[in-house]
């Protein structure tokens, strides 16, 4: 599916629920726990997270793919992990920076 | 994106600690999470174009700022120290409008068209209070979050435009979730309607750092605040910082709880910064530079910048202590001439910046951005080797002598140095020879006498002779605004007069 900054995402099978904060053009085959995410409006609980994608997704994490084009935030976690074309997401590391305002 | 994703994760993550108030006894994240839900169902109902506030911090703040967001409006906090007229005027614009207001603001405009005026009792006990509806927000990242009228100190007020994406982008960008222990709490005290304001009640609810307000700043308060609420972080700006200093000095005592203390939103006089480090020897202090239209910070000194800085024997690391330290991970900043050209490392020019939080639009006016998406900011600084930007102050403050340009900033710090000087601020003025001369108004230190020639002599040795201010007037202080912006404008009017 086309991704764009703010896009919503749901796991078909377990509880994550993704926002997207950077996303290169054209299709991107985003999954979660072994199965396509989608719409939160069109998203149907479907089937069970695949062994193989059991990782999780942890609440206010975000996550990257090798090259750091896409870029997502958790803002439900759930059971399953994330992948995009079967390359699972990496979790992106957070450089603290003080207090500001 | 929207605003209330950060409150909405807030909540799940950890609804049951204080989000703003007394530890225990404020409202938690989950009781702002439902009140913003019952406002926002209120403000449909209403059926507005804006949620606007005329009044200081209080609880209704954060309940009103997240409930216009989950109901699609923007929030307009408005200045309440304007005069009936200005405000009238303000109020009129944002209309039609619900409009959370204090007894005096509710004289004031609660007569006009398409106002709806609510005083806050009212707005926390009947528009706060309900159920709450489904996470029904509008997630598209370009509706407007936040309107901010400029402070005007050069003209008319005109408002900043900030969209969900701009605030979501620097709050996820710059802040970890939940990167607050449990016990820290952040004391807000610069104004509702200041962009550090609405900064700090997201980037406080994001970390989980539970917010203690001061509605009305005063020193004393500031710092009975701080002991009594254990207060770990607070945002100041210079004023505020010298009048702490004075009040820490005058009182005695310490601060131990305060761990950070962050200064920004205008020029901080060194001699106040190495003063507040002498008072309060166990606090970390952050520079911050940032601009309304850039959704708050873009640049920061951090606590080991400041004692590297402090310590260094090398002249080019001490004088970091007087910059802003380095662009955020998200943010890149360039120096440019007056082509838009980028200008060699060291050299002074226009500081531009780009980055997912750069908003640079005003309403109604066209964008300030270019197409790849660098904003001039009309701040006037320059970047040393190893990226520390030092800010100059607004380019139209600069001096124009005999096509000379000079910075205000420069002059001011060598005043400044001058062990009997505790405040200075240098101007053009027209002048038939050069065009513009440079006038400069300082203020003494407590128990000071100045003799004007020998502080001229004392520039005159430091820098060119046609830096060295013609004429240099002696006063008790120097006019800022509430939030810390020195107003040139009125000294440049004042000395025109008394020429």
């Amino acid at each position: 599916m086309d991704l764009k900054p703010g896009s919503r995402l749901k796991s078909s099978v377990c509880d994550t629920e993704l926002i997207v904060v950077k996303a290169p053009s054209g299709n991107v085959d985003i999954s979660c726990g072994g199965a396509p995410m989608a719409d939160p409006a069109e998203a149907e609980r479907n089937g069970e997270v695949s062994a193989d994608a059991a990782e999780g997704t942890a609440l206010g994490k975000r996550y990257v793919n090798e090259d750091e084009s896409l870029e997502v935030l958790c803002t439900k976690p759930g059971d399953g992990s994330l992948a995009v074309g079967g390359t699972p997401l990496g979790l992106k590391e957070a450089k603290p920076l003080p207090a500001s305002d | 994106m929207n605003l209330m994703m950060l409150l909405e994760m807030a909540s799940s993550g950890f609804g049951d600690r204080t989000a703003v108030g007394t530890q225990g006894q404020g409202l938690t994240y989950e009781q702002l999470f439902q009140r913003a839900g019952a406002a926002a169902v209120r403000f449909r109902e209403a059926g507005i174009d804006r949620v606007s506030m005329v009044d200081t911090s209080s609880e209704a703040l954060p309940i009103a700022l997240f409930g216009s967001a989950w109901a699609g409006v923007p929030f307009v906090p408005l200045n309440y120290r304007l005069t009936v007229p200005e405000l009238r005027h303000l109020a009129a614009e944002v209309a039609p409008s619900v409009t959370v207001c204090n007894d005096d603001a509710l004289g004031a405009i609660g007569d006009l068209d398409g106002v709806r005026a609510v005083v806050r009792p009212d707005f926390l006990t009947q528009w706060a209070e309900g159920g709450t509806p489904d996470s029904d927000w509008n997630v598209d990242p370009d509706e407007i979050a936040i309107l901010l009228y400029t402070s005007g100190t050069t003209g008319a007020p005109k408002a900043a435009v900030l969209r969900h994406k701009h605030l979501v982008s620097y709050i996820i960008g710059s802040v970890e979730f939940m990167g607050a222990a449990e016990d820290e709490a952040t004391l807000v005290s610069v104004p509702p309607y200041h962009v550090a304001g609405m900064a700090a009640i997201l980037s406080s609810v994001y970390a989980g750092r539970r917010i203690v307000q001061l509605p009305n700043f005063d020193a004393a308060d500031w710092v009975g605040l701080v002991r009594a609420e254990g207060v770990t972080h607070a945002m100041v700006v210079p004023t505020m910082l010298a009048r702490i200093v004075d009040h820490l000095e005058d009182v005695g005592g310490g601060l131990p709880s305060l761990r950070a203390l962050s200064y920004g939103g205008g020029k901080m006089p060194a001699p106040v910064i190495a003063r507040a480090l002498e008072v309060l020897p166990e606090t970390n202090f952050v520079n911050a530079y940032g601009l309304t239209e850039t959704s708050s910070t873009v640049a920061v000194l951090g606590p080991d910048e400041h004692r590297e800085a402090h310590r260094s024997d090398d002249p080019a690391v001490r004088a970091r202590l007087g910059s802003a330290g380095r662009p955020l991970p998200t943010i890149e900043v360039d120096i440019r001439d007056e082509e838009g050209t980028p200008v060699p490392t060291g050299s002074s020019g226009e500081i531009w910046v780009r980055g997912e939080q750069v908003s640079g639009e005003y309403l109604g006016r066209n964008s300030r951005v270019t197409p790849d998406g660098w904003f001039p900011t009309n701040d006037g600084g320059s970047l040393d080797p190893d990226g520390y930007l030092f800010v100059e102050g607004r380019i139209d403050d600069i001096i124009v002598r005999g096509g000379e340009n000079i910075s205000p900033g420069e002059i001011e710090d060598v005043l400044l140095s001058h062990q009997s000087i505790a405040d200075a601020a240098a101007i053009g003025v027209p002048d038939e020879q050069w065009g513009e001369a440079v006038a400069a108004v300082v203020v003494p230190a407590k128990g000071q006498t100045l003799d004007i020639a020998e502080l001229q002599e004392f520039v005159k040795a430091q820098m060119r002779s046609s830096r060295t201010p013609d004429r240099i007037e002696v006063r008790d202080e120097l006019p800022y605004n509430e939030t810390g912006k020195l107003l040139r404008r009125i000294l440049r009017d004042e000395l025109a007069e008394s020429r």
